[in-house]
């Protein structure tokens, strides 16, 4: 079909698509080269060359409880995610039960309903319950966004699954939990791994309701930035955004590699 | 089927399975942390008054006499309006070429999408800033170059807005309408050339309809996720601009009013909700989220 098109409509459509991906990726690429800088201005192309602004983060104490809150609070909604979301993906693919178009969409809706709605609800809720400014609570709440990209992509790695093998397993005489362990588990492995991944990628880039239920003792990384982004013009922000931009893309990536170690489908 | 308890009733599956019992967890955790939430607001906004009343609507109609609430209810949805177009001028053209170009090439090109559509809202919005203020890489340089006396408005207006905002949610465009195209039989289309049909008119009499459901899918989840915007528009937007979400934002942080902070929360969910109810009368609802399994 491809060779039906005269040369220079396809050439357009090429061109427009190169200015699109710049569009996309670019404006926020030229962070990184800034935030190696060794003025005290933001400034592109950047004056000089040095890490200074990352020593900074680093030995800056907000910056680097910010940092390690981050990451504490993105590994455990990680873990915490993928065993609900896993159950979620068995229970609603699997499952038959009434209800279940409406369980799915429940599951999914954090996705849609504005956020700020969430927040605001979350930190009313979680003040009550004495767990909004604490890592535990923005556990929970992170935990209740990621649950659905855990879902999605488990739901995606089961409806690919052989039932036969597993019908198999079980006329050989295997109980339903050791099918479960030997044959679907690991057939669905790759999903729940990367499911894992997108989670954590969610927790470590939440803002908005991290904003309402952190407090001043206990910050992550992207409401630090949040802060300072609207105060102060200085080039740590930008090593800081680089460091959030290098986290996501090396979990990302990891993560596409995973599912591509899914069984051919 | 053999293996599942349960019973069947008469004529369908069962009605009940053990595999069911695997949501209850995750179900009852969302119930919980998400839903009671949801409840909470809601219910603040016929609870929580400034000044004691009888009337139990007293925040609607507070937030309803007030010009300024309606002005950015409006702006809300003008703003959404705008960047909805804006991702489909550039996301249509960009899913055909996808759907169009070797699968190694598409591979690139999705990935194009999805490395953005991963990375923090808040750095995007950040580039964003550091790219278009006074200070910013553009009127720098077009100062230095003497090409511009002052620095021209760009951050704080509703351009600076808009290009922030399509760029974030272009994704969210270029992926329905990928999902739906690469499902269209490349026959049809050459079929309709060797009945002798110009390229362009065989791609807009055959091709454009049976791409529709992932051109009106992507616009509704561009424009109710624009609904819902609040990083963005508040480091970009002048006080012009601003959304909903930054009136609910400050009036629970900086005014403590809970009631007309969750009374606007009730109303932009309310607007949210009736977006996708009457969509769904168009739109095939899993056409817009299963599209983003792939994501």
């Amino acid at each position: 079909m491809a060779d039906s098109w005269r040369q220079p409509r396809r050439l357009l459509l090429l061109g427009l698509g190169g200015l699109t991906v710049f569009f996309l990726m670019v404006p926020t690429l030229v962070v990184v080269p800034m935030s190696f800088t060794a003025s005290n201005a933001l400034t592109f192309p950047p004056e000089g060359l040095s890490l200074r602004w990352y020593e900074k983060m680093l030995t800056d104490r907000q910056w680097s409880t910010g940092f390690v809150n981050s990451a504490q609070v993105a590994i455990v909604t990680a873990v915490a995610s993928t065993i609900l979301g896993t159950l979620a993906a068995l229970g609603t693919v699997r499952g038959r039960f009434p209800g279940r178009n409406a369980t799915q969409a429940l599951i999914l809706s954090p996705l849609i309903v504005p956020v700020i709605i969430i927040a605001i609800g979350m930190f009313s809720v979680f003040v009550r319950w004495k767990v909004a400014g604490s890592l535990p609570g923005l556990v929970l709440a992170h935990t209740a966004l990621a649950v659905p990209f855990v879902v999605v992509n488990v739901a995606a790695s089961l409806r690919t699954v052989d039932r036969n093998l597993e019908l198999a397993a079980q006329s050989l005489g295997a109980s339903p939990v050791r099918t479960f362990r030997r044959i679907t588990l690991p057939l669905i492995l790759p999903g729940v791994l990367a499911g894992g991944l997108f989670a954590f990628i969610t927790s470590w880039d939440e803002v908005v309701v991290s904003i309402f239920l952190t407090s001043a003792r206990f910050r992550t990384l992207p409401v630090e930035m949040w802060e300072q982004v609207r105060q102060v013009v200085d080039p740590t922000v930008a090593a800081v955004a680089t460091t959030l931009l290098v986290v996501t893309t090396t979990v990302l990536l990891l993560a596409f590699v995973v599912r591509r170690q899914a069984p051919a489908r | 089927m053999t293996t599942e308890s349960g019973r069947r009733p008469r004529g369908g599956g069962p009605i009940f399975n053990r595999w069911a019992l695997l949501a209850v967890p995750p179900i009852a955790f969302l119930l919980a942390f998400f839903v009671i939430p949801l409840i909470v607001v809601s219910l603040r906004s016929v609870t929580d008054f400034p000044k004691p009343t009888a009337d139990t609507l007293a925040n609607y109609a507070r937030f309803f006499a007030s010009a300024a609430n309606l002005r950015v209810l409006g702006n809300t949805f003008w703003i959404a309006a705008l960047s909805t177009v804006v991702c489909l001028a550039l996301g249509y053209p960009y899913a055909y070429l996808m759907s169009i170009v070797r699968p190694r090439l598409a591979g690139l090109l999705l990935i194009a999408v999805l490395l953005p559509f991963w990375s923090s809202l808040l750095v995007r919005t950040y580039a964003w800033q550091v790219i278009l203020r006074d200070t910013g890489i553009i009127n720098t340089f077009l100062l230095d170059a003497r090409v511009i006396e002052e620095p021209i408005p760009l951050i704080r207006t509703t351009l600076g807005v808009m290009l922030g905002m399509s760029q974030i949610l272009l994704p969210f465009m270029v992926l329905p309408i990928y999902a739906v195209m690469r499902r269209i039989d490349p026959e049809y289309t050459r079929a309709a050339a060797n009945l002798g049909a110009p390229p362009f008119a065989a791609f807009r009499r055959v091709f454009l309809p049976l791409s529709l459901p992932g051109v009106l899918a992507g616009c509704l989840l561009v424009f109710v996720l624009a609904l819902g915007f609040y990083i963005t528009p508040a480091l970009l937007g002048s006080p012009k601009d601003t959304m909903i979400s930054q009136f609910i934002a400050s009036a629970v942080q900086q005014r403590l009013d809970w009631g007309i902070g969750s009374t606007m929360a009730v109303i932009l969910m309310g607007v949210t909700l009736a977006v996708l109810l009457i969509a769904s009368r168009f739109v095939r609802l899993r056409d817009a989220f299963g599209s983003l399994e792939e994501a």
